[in-house]
């Protein structure tokens, strides 16, 4: 074995879960079945704001077939006045937005569920449950929830002293914001509108659960974190942690929208009231209705700068749609939108305001698409009023390493800059362009994440590798955790499996989300591999009865350290694991800890539209992504995340957008109306991997997947200004707003 | 109560049979009586083609099938994809190209696929991307997966 062909870090290794999911094996939530299961459903409101006066559900019970019918009185009472905060989430909410208990919030919100023997069934028995409401008025929009004599969702909740829709806000300060503008010489402020956009990952939520008589539970579920199913399923019906077994199924998809639960906790109480495994699967409808998605918002931005084209003042305001619940991603509005720029005076604020929407999830990078896309677009025109190449512009105020964020923290080693620069030496920056053809580039930032990570690795007896980690796998960690640990063993890829645990196998790992797993999970990994390593050396030592000292771990197997420690024939893992009892028993090693050191990652985007000014149809010609991983640990699984990410941001700023009708009700539950993009709307995603690591990780990691997702909104609308002369300030830029704004023109 | 259909029907080559309710769709079947939970549901519109398969060599969203429908026709899935044990050429070069990551939609995707390169061995990029049109994904961004039926096309193309 030559040294050469054990490097794997950097190689695009075939993905461990690869050959299941090409053979249609791979079991998804809802691919599994129990013995004696029951079929669960849910009972949604017809109404987006009501008072529940009262559930009668004796019909429902009634019905031949059904076994069980569950509310809000057996879940466990959260009381409205005191926080119970798991993570992000407040249980208070995530108990009343499974199951509502005093109010119905939004159209499509849980009021109470049935198990019986099929689908049909306790879909019959749902309607059989008869509710009575106070109908209240609502608000949808923000403007409707923000002004004065708006209906309030949450009596608790007061802004300046009053009952209010505004849950909470989040600023940041930095400099004398009121001098700074008074030093400019250009000074543009714009107002900017974003619809709510969903997740749209594929696989609609579903589980299946077991509650013993002993309240032994095993869920199976698809999710970002089965630890997180764990707790809030305990939270919720008061099932101890140590009594649930949360069991991590294949995820079609979750961009976030799996980082809480709806199903898990209804599923077990309709299990223990009915003594059978009950599984639930929404329909799509449901998903769109009630899970996820992201802000809707309104902001407005400021930003001054000098005639020689430095930035000396910003100023951004962002109000944040959060649905039901409050909890909008606030802080990713308002502290990433600056965070690419060295800005001496400048201040963000975001406003968290409830509505009568479905409770918003995390999405990619959350809060951060609908701050960049303003400043990015403000940047534009400024750079445009100054006559400055906009990639000129952004380098001239570029942040970089000893930076004093406006969020915060100043900045260690990082490549926003070589982000820029590898952007204006890309021959697409150059590429001529036709009538109506126009090219934008973005930039933006998130700040990635560490926390709780635990791994175990194990030799088999047979001296090959298990490899169990705690985070659910969605774009490729296992393959990368693959590269890592067969790198620093010397071996074969194929000797390396990669597992993710169930609850009971793992230690506490957090969500899969932040783009935090594989900064983490290779921390982890390598310092468990590293332990392993320590004890293969320790039994070749015990072996040929030498010191460990002696002994050196090379390209997969042990051997004498120099002539001193002595002649022995080098001892190959297999080997050494065939030695295992005699030589001190099992080897392994875990590793847990709560990760540090994750810093942000910065992008720059080009693209290329074409408009179609008859159709008011903007196309996607030509798309590069410019980024900094730090270390692409596995770089075709990188170019995946940098293209999924742009993808999902074109449909943002294309197309997407939740619809709602005169009665409060969304009316576009569906793909066929909520239109994502599909393969024949795009050309190839070129991307380029830039890579200055982070230097506080053993590989130089730093998460990829959420900051793609970031530059697209500005980029776009950056370049439609460039085809066609008009600025657009409020996504969508779907054909009927493109038309309609170029007929104003 | 209702009457339930029996249905005598050919799966990935294999007579098979089965009862089913009128309103049942073929997804409905697959996936519930026959283990067969490679076919994904996820609209139950016809409109993401997660739970794609062929009937007769004619590519059909299963969701939008009646089981009952399938009596004396020929149906394949993913199941039936490998050859002999051995992946078929897609499925070879889409783990290659790392064109899947959750995979919900790779099965619909390859069957998609598929029916397109029995049908046209050489097709164009654009003739992919709109074949493809009907199968949405969410995570790649169509890149890879448009890539991997190139090369699959290619070795197709090669080994004739």
């Amino acid at each position: 074995m030559n040294e050469m062909s054990n490097k794997w870090i950097g190689k695009n290794t075939i993905r461990p879960d690869g050959a299941e999911k090409v053979t249609g094996r791979a079991e998804y939530a809802a691919d599994t079945t129990m013995p004696g299961m029951l079929w669960g459903k849910i009972l949604r409101s017809p109404y987006p704001h009501a008072t529940i006066k009262s559930i009668d559900t004796k019909k429902a019970e009634s019905l031949p077939g059904v076994h069980a019918v569950a509310t809000h009185d057996d879940s466990v009472d959260f009381p409205l006045d005191t926080p119970v905060i798991l993570g992000i989430q407040d249980m208070r909410w995530m108990a009343r937005n499974v199951l509502a208990k005093e109010k119905v919030l939004f159209h499509g919100h849980p009021i109470a569920a049935v198990a019986a023997k099929t689908e049909e069934i306790a879909q019959k028995a749902c309607e059989l449950i008869e509710v009575d409401y106070e109908v209240h008025d609502w608000a949808i929009e923000i403007n409707d929830a923000i002004k004065d004599d708006a209906p309030i969702l949450h009596d608790f909740i007061k802004f300046d002293g009053k009952p209010s829709n505004i849950a909470g806000t989040l600023e940041h300060k930095k400099g004398d914001i009121d001098k700074g503008f008074e030093e400019a010489d250009v000074i543009i402020e714009k107002d900017f509108e974003t619809a709510a956009v969903h997740q749209g990952y594929l696989e609609n939520h579903a589980c299946l659960v077991s509650v013993a008589p002993d309240d032994k539970t095993v869920i199976w579920s698809s999710s970002q974190g089965q630890f997180m199913v764990r707790a809030m399923t305990s939270f919720i019906t008061g099932i101890p942690q140590s009594n649930i077994r949360a069991i991590p199924a294949e995820i079609g998809g979750g961009f976030g929208g799996k980082t809480i639960v709806y199903l898990e906790p209804v599923a077990a109480i309709l299990s223990k009231k009915s003594g059978r495994p009950v599984k639930m699967m929404m329909t799509r409808e449901e998903v769109m209705r009630a899970s996820g998605p992201t802000s809707a918002s309104k902001s407005t931005v400021k930003i001054g700068a000098t005639k020689d084209g430095k930035i000396i003042a910003a100023k951004g305001v962002f109000y944040l749609q959060a649905g039901a619940f409050p909890g909008s991603p606030i802080r990713g509005a308002a502290g990433c939108c600056l965070a690419p720029y060295d800005i001496p005076n400048a201040h963000t604020l975001g406003y968290d305001v409830v509505s009568n929407r479905s409770k918003v999830a995390a999405y990619r990078a959350p809060g951060a698409p609908i701050g960049a896309y303003a400043v990015e677009c403000v940047l534009d025109e400024i750079a445009e009023s100054l006559n400055i190449c906009p990639l000129e512009f952004r380098l001239k105020n570029a942040a970089k390493e000893g930076t004093k964020a406006v969020h915060g923290p100043t900045y260690p080693k990082m490549g926003y800059v070589e982000t820029l620069e590898a952007a204006l030496k890309n021959p697409h920056y150059k590429l001529p362009l036709k009538k109506c053809q126009g090219r934008g580039v973005a930039s933006g930032f998130w700040f990635n994440a560490g926390g709780e990570s635990c791994a175990q690795v194990n030799i088999t007896e047979d001296g090959n590798v298990a490899v169990t980690t705690g985070h659910p796998d969605i774009g490729g960690s296992r393959a990368s955790i693959a590269n890592i640990t067969a790198e620093l063993l010397g071996i074969d890829i194929n000797r390396v499996s990669v597992t993710i645990g169930d609850t009971a196998s793992i230690g506490f790992s957090n969500l899969t989300g932040g783009s935090r797993v594989l900064f983490a999970s290779a921390l982890v990994v390598t310092e468990s591999t590293k332990q392993v390593i320590d004890i293969l050396k320790d039994r070749a030592a015990k072996i040929w009865n030498i010191d460990k000292e002696a002994i050196d771990w090379e390209n997969g197997v042990a051997k004498p350290a120099g002539d001193n420690a002595g002649k022995f024939k080098p001892l190959t893992l297999a080997e050494i694991a065939d030695q295992a009892t005699p030589t001190g028993g099992p080897i392994g090693a875990g590793h847990q800890v709560n990760t540090v050191g994750a810093e942000g990652g910065f992008a720059t985007h080009i693209c290329d539209v074409e408009v179609d000014v008859e159709l008011g149809i903007a196309r996607i010609l030509k798309y590069t992504a410019i980024q900094d991983v730090g270390k692409a640990i596995h770089p075709a699984y990188v170019e995946g995340q940098l293209q999924g990410g742009v993808v999902q941001g074109i449909g943002w700023a294309l197309n997407e957008e939740y619809i709602y009708n005169d009665k409060g009700k969304l009316d576009n539950p569906g793909f066929l109306d909520y239109r994502i993009p599909v393969c024949s709307d795009l050309p190839m995603i070129d991307t380029v991997i830039v890579e200055v690591p982070n230097p506080k990780h053993p590989q130089g990691v730093r998460g990829v997947g959420e900051v793609p997702i970031v530059p697209p909104l500005a980029a776009i609308a950056n370049a439609i200004y460039n085809a066609v002369g008009k600025r657009f300030y409020s996504l969508p830029m779907s054909p009927p707003k493109v038309l309609e704004g170029l007929e104003q023109k | 109560m209702s009457k339930k259909i029996h249905v005598t029907t050919s799966i990935n080559g294999e007579e098979t049979e089965y009862l089913c309710e009128p309103y049942d769709t073929m997804l409905d079947v697959l996936r519930n009586q026959l283990n067969l939970t490679g076919s994904k549901e996820v609209c139950s519109s016809g409109d993401c083609g997660a739970c794609s398969v062929t009937l007769n060599d004619r590519l059909v969203c299963s969701c939008l099938m009646l089981a009952a429908e399938a009596e004396g026709q020929e149906i394949r899935t993913i199941e039936g994809m490998t050859e002999n044990g051995n992946f078929h050429v897609l499925q070879q070069k889409f783990l290659e190209h790392a064109a899947l990551q959750c995979g919900i939609c790779t099965p619909g995707m390859l069957v998609a696929a598929k029916a397109l390169l029995d049908k046209n061995p050489s097709p164009t990029e654009t003739e992919i991307r709109f074949w493809l049109a009907g199968n949405l994904c969410r995570c790649t961004g169509y890149d890879k997966i448009v890539r991997a039926v190139q090369a699959a096309s290619e070795e197709i193309k090669e080994s004739a």
